[in-house]
């Protein structure tokens, strides 16, 4: 399960974050997972209520921003619809995908001195 | 501190950061790919499910390329040697990643198994990741493709489950094609339709390891890759791909031959459907 080295990525770069802003505690994290990204943001959830305790994460809530996949076309924007094959039918160019792959750390809350 | 009434307390700030979470592997994947680019190295992420033949896809390719292509290996597995020995025994040096219990490999096992093979004097270095249709597709490695090994056996409708997967691979090997007269409910085009829904640019060679088929259109498509890493040797862009711009010149050229490399069945362009 893959989701354990996520959030151990998360963590570390929370606690670096942290670190650098000499923060004594960390509130929230809000992050994205896009449904193309391959986590499964429920997995995630429980790796990181495991993964958190002993951490500057141990007393963070974890907002989870599920980004649903969109495949449009990159020539005239038309969007390409979900099972569909991946090409615009007016263009006849291969599809882009405009979001749904997103891991990303958005926000940090934390308490500075 | 809090400065609105002098009291002391701690402050609440809200940073916004805004970054990957695997920002952490994908500079050790850049700088692999780095590495890569600098020896003349192509380096090809192999992966798929267990069992999808991609170790026997590696012996056969070392049987043809034998004295003409210095091959290497990584081999990923949650334990034993066994498929680093396989490759070894055909003539690919080989060092294995054992994970433990981990289900994928990331850019710093890559990295610190480097170690342990003279990499430098490859031509290719195979990463063979962990067999798992999931989680390799997450890691870039510093790879210059992903390649992804899906068996006939594994049932047609395997890209439409596995899209994560498929999205990622610049070609896709779809393996055991001998044991297609085997299997009357599978069918190549059906494989290949549900490969252009998860793939914007679906590209695909159908190989059997046992009879070789296929084998001669992968050898191009390796020999592609070599060209054009020889072509833009001083491109440091990471995410550049310069092989795929020739890929598409292969696509094209197939079609007029043997189909065993052709974009998939498109209801618009029935031009394009190819039946083996």
């Amino acid at each position: 399960m893959h989701e354990y080295s996520i959030v151990q990525a998360l963590v570390e770069r929370v606690g670096a974050e942290a670190r650098a802003r000499r923060a004594t505690a960390v509130h929230r994290l809000a992050i994205r997972i896009g449904e193309l990204s391959g986590v499964e943001p429920e997995l995630l959830r429980t790796a990181y209520e495991t993964f958190r305790e002993r951490t500057i994460c141990e007393g963070a809530a974890l907002d989870v921003q599920v980004v649903a996949a969109r495949w449009e076309c990159p020539g005239c924007g038309r969007a390409v619809g979900r099972g569909d094959l991946l090409s615009c039918p007016t263009c006849a160019v291969p599809a882009c995908l405009a979001q749904g792959d997103e891991i990303m750390l958005d926000r940090i809350e934390m308490e500075v001195p | 501190m809090c400065d609105a009434c002098g009291c002391g307390d701690p402050e609440i700030v809200s940073v916004d950061v805004h970054d990957k979470i695997l920002a952490g592997n994908d500079r050790t994947a850049a700088h692999n790919r780095e590495h890569f680019r600098e020896s003349g190295v192509v380096a090809v992420n192999l992966m798929g499910s267990p069992g999808a033949g991609k170790t026997a896809v590696l012996e056969a390719t070392a049987r043809r390329l034998a004295g003409r292509q210095r091959l290497g290996a990584l081999a990923g597995d949650l334990a034993t040697e066994r498929d680093a020995e396989r490759l070894r025994a055909v003539g690919i040096t080989s060092k294995s990643i054992t994970t433990g219990s981990a289900c994928h490999l990331d850019a710093e096992m890559v990295h610190r198994a480097l170690h342990h093979v003279p990499w430098r004097e490859f031509d290719y270095l195979f990463i063979e990741n962990v067999g798992n249709l999931v989680c390799p597709a997450i890691y870039d490695l510093g790879q210059d493709a992903n390649v992804v090994a899906l068996a006939v056996t594994e049932g047609e409708d395997k890209p439409l489950k596995y899209p994560v997967m498929f999205r990622k691979a610049d070609l896709v090997l779809i393996t055991k094609v001998d044991l297609l007269p085997h299997l009357p409910g599978v069918q190549i085009e059906s494989i290949v339709d549900a490969l252009g829904r998860v793939m914007p640019q679906p590209r695909y060679i159908a190989v059997s390891a046992t009879t070789d088929d296929g084998m001669d259109c992968w050898l191009e498509w390796l020999a592609d890759m070599r060209s054009a890493r020889h072509t833009s040797s001083s491109v440091a862009n990471g995410e550049d791909r310069p092989a795929i711009a020739r890929t598409e010149q292969l696509t094209i050229e197939r079609e007029h031959q043997a189909a065993v490399f052709i974009e998939p069945r498109d209801r618009r362009s029935p031009r394009n459907a190819k039946t083996l």
